[in-house]
């Protein structure tokens, strides 16, 4: 058996190389004609001739219909094999419809927040910066009675939601102990951009102590740290209700259909007019649930709006490269695509 | 001496013969890009691993603040982490990817190159569990106690190889650092492997979707495999970019966004995504050895793939028989993720067991049976 094969020019390709008028010496040669008249001829033979030119002989079965396993199977049993597919895929969908569906799942007793249009929800959506101002108000004034935020320094705030002077005026609020002094003294100092939050107990002893006995978690990570995110945060900030007939809670629990469990030893914390904010936004509950929300999605990822910024710069980037590529890659094979292998049984 | 220098240089011939004028297939698909992309995840986790472990600290009392140090004040270490965090799940896609399109077409039948690349399974699962152990979050922690304690299974020895293994009576210190040892000490140990990977590919040549031999039609790998590959690192590091800067978290547990407390274990403990079918086949067997036996037996399995191969074609391409046994594991190991991700309860213990069952019964019974009836019904 004798196996040749033939390299031979796309029609198109040749169109192209025609149309420009770029006559290549090696073209001349693979198909060999000299001169640009006769050139042209064989242009026009092949644009009328069509593919026919190109079939080799009859004896060749097409590659495509060798590789399928589906060549030479039934329609009823395509349909068939289709339906079965089609019914598989869509089980699985339903599967998955079912497993990420906001209801109460079978078993679980806590409610699922549902989702909230965030501002910030979208793949290119920045934070809402003055949401970010007025949610640390709400965390100062309200939560940081009982919370502490350790991985927070002040100078995260600035360019974020104050401007230098103002936090610098913040950190001064506080007192932080320092030292030792020069005579191997510790200290109390007016606090600087560069101090941590203030942390409202000593220690998580004390921290339990003060709260019958339950430990209030630390809110650096808290968006990150829960199912749902924000959302989960949001819900649980002001779905607070009476228990239902039959539902027993221990002194100083509190019915919270959103926590698991639904006892928390948090009391409902946020109420309408609660606070009074800087920018004169109407405080109520929901507003302040809200920003306390968009500031803790902040405080746990600190560097979001960067991080989306930077992704359009990468996607713009990206799909130029990989068009890029993918062309260079399409036209170094071009050669190999355009082959035909063709058997010649012996004379 | 005559020729270009690439062909006769000690060193440059040895790079000619691997990427430059090494034969390949011409028909060998897009499926084969994915040991390049392979050496491209392990180069890049290599490389942000490297700059993370300049600012990890591994003490179970700073761990976790470290990496909140790295992601929150060392220039772009947040990046550096979701890349590395991301990169780990990426590197399991093109794993399965490959070990997908090895056992479709046959490649098993390169004993040597198939052995060494379930060894680097291995390897690399063991490298991403440790990973997984530094960030010290509540998962890291449980999930560390959780799997060691799987070896104290092990009949007579099995207390004293958990504790040495922990460096102590629990999951503590002694572990986190031995652990971040071993975690930074495998991805070469991995790199190694490959090496010998694909030197024992390049003895034999690459298998192509036909299965039938190749030497028919071979074209140099530079430009046009060179080029294809690149057009495979652009598409990937594209996607893992994406993840890293779109949806970070997209991927991971938020338990580990807690601090671990040996007091507070969590409801539902489970594994990164890729460990979970072999976690659902674990948690079948109420047995706790079986449990570890079936466990490993899940990933050991695949040594056996040459032996119950028993059709007389290589490849899958013109088996619709075997095909269907191909689609059903994996739709069975997609069934066996999910399941591993869900509570222990009815329905899904039985699912997780039947599927169990499914898994192991494929492999080593409905596949040596198809390529039986297949040879009766083409070549008797």
């Amino acid at each position: 058996m004798m196996v040749t094969c033939a390299v031979t020019l796309r029609k198109k390709h040749f169109y192209f190389t025609l149309f420009r008028g770029r006559l290549h010496k090696t073209l001349y040669k693979t198909i060999g004609i000299q001169g640009r008249s006769q050139y042209i001829m064989a242009a026009n033979l092949c644009r009328v001739s069509g593919r026919s030119l190109l079939k080799v002989q009859n004896v060749v079965t097409p590659a495509k219909a060798n590789m399928s396993s589906f060549s030479k199977m039934s329609t009823g049993k395509k349909v068939l094999f289709g339906t079965l597919g089609a019914v598989t895929a869509g089980g699985a969908g339903l599967l998955g419809a079912l497993h990420y569906s906001t209801t109460v799942h079978a078993g679980e007793l806590e409610l699922h927040p549902p989702k909230f249009p965030w501002s910030h929800n979208g793949l290119f959506n920045a934070l809402d910066h003055a949401s970010i101002r007025r949610g640390y108000q709400v965390y100062k004034e309200v939560c940081a009675a009982c919370h502490s935020m350790q991985y927070l320094a002040f100078r995260n705030l600035v360019g974020v939601s104050h401007t230098e002077e103002e936090a610098k005026a913040l950190a001064e609020e506080i007192e932080v102990l320092d030292g030792p002094d020069e005579e191997g003294e510790m200290f109390m100092r007016p606090g600087k951009l560069s101090d941590y939050f203030p942390r409202p107990y000593a220690n998580e002893e004390a921290a339990r102590a003060a709260n019958n006995g339950a430990y209030p978690p630390d809110l650096s990570y808290i968006i990150l740290a829960r199912h749902g995110g924000e959302d989960y945060v949001f819900s649980l900030l002001t779905g607070y209700c009476d228990a239902p007939a039959g539902k027993e809670l221990r002194d100083g629990q509190y019915y919270n259909p959103y926590f698991p469990g639904q006892a928390i030893s948090m009391a409902q914390a946020l109420y309408n007019e609660i606070i009074e904010y800087e920018d004169g936004t109407p405080a109520t509950q929901s507003q302040l649930a809200k920003d306390v929300c968009t500031f803790l999605r902040w405080a746990s990822e600190p560097e979001h709006d960067q991080r989306k910024r930077m992704g359009l710069k990468a996607l713009m980037i990206a799909s130029m490269v990989i068009a890029f590529f993918y062309y260079l890659k399409r036209h170094k094979w071009s050669v190999l695509k355009s082959r035909k292998i063709a058997y010649r049984p012996p004379q | 001496m005559s020729g270009p220098l690439r062909k006769h240089h000690p060193l440059l011939k040895v790079v000619n013969h691997s990427v430059i004028d090494l034969p390949v297939p011409s028909n060998i698909s897009v499926m084969w890009n994915f040991g390049s992309l392979l050496g491209l995840c392990l180069v890049s986790q290599i490389l942000t691993g490297l700059f993370l472990a300049m600012h990890y600290t591994a003490d179970v009392n700073l761990a976790f603040s470290s990496v909140a140090h790295i992601c929150r004040d060392v220039n772009y270490g947040w990046l550096l982490r979701n890349l590395h965090a991301n990169g780990a799940s990426f590197m399991f896609i093109c794993l399965y990817m490959h070990i997908g399109r090895g056992l479709y077409y046959g490649s098993y039948f390169y004993r040597e190159t198939w052995n060494i690349g379930v060894m680097l399974l291995v390897l690399t699962m063991a490298t991403a569990f440790l990973g997984y152990v530094l960030p010290w979050g509540q998962m890291s922690f449980w999930g560390a106690t959780v799997i060691t304690n799987l070896f104290s299974a092990i009949p007579y020895l099995g207390p004293d190889l958990v504790q040495w293994l922990w460096g102590g009576f629990s999951v503590d210190n002694a572990t986190l650092t031995r652990f971040f040892a071993f975690h930074f000490f495998l991805p070469f140990m991995i790199a190694g492997l490959s090496v010998v990977h694909l030197l024992f590919l390049h003895q034999t040549g690459a298998n192509n979707p036909t299965g039938l031999a190749g030497d028919v039609d071979k074209v140099p790998f530079h430009a046009y495999f060179s080029y294809k590959d690149v057009v495979g690192f652009v598409v990937l590091l594209a996607g893992l970019v994406f993840i890293a800067l779109f949806s970070p978290n997209l991927l991971t547990d938020p338990e580990n966004y807690i601090p671990a407390n040996p007091l507070v274990t969590p409801v539902h403990i489970q594994p990164e995504w890729y460990f979970l079918f072999a976690y659902a086949i674990l948690r079948s067997i109420p047995n706790k050895l079986g449990g570890v036996v079936a466990l490993a037996m899940s990933i050991v399995v695949l040594f056996f793939m040459p032996f119950v191969h028993s059709s007389r074609q290589t490849s899958h391409n013109f088996r619709p028989l075997a095909q269907v046994l191909f689609w059903l594991m994996v739709v069975n190991v997609l069934l066996l993720t999910w399941l591993g991700g869900q509570p222990v309860e009815y329905p899904y213990i039985f699912l997780g067991q039947a599927a169990s069952v499914i898994y192991f019964v494929n492999i080593l019974l409905l596949i040596p049976i198809v390529g039986y009836v297949e040879n009766k019904l083409l070549f008797s």
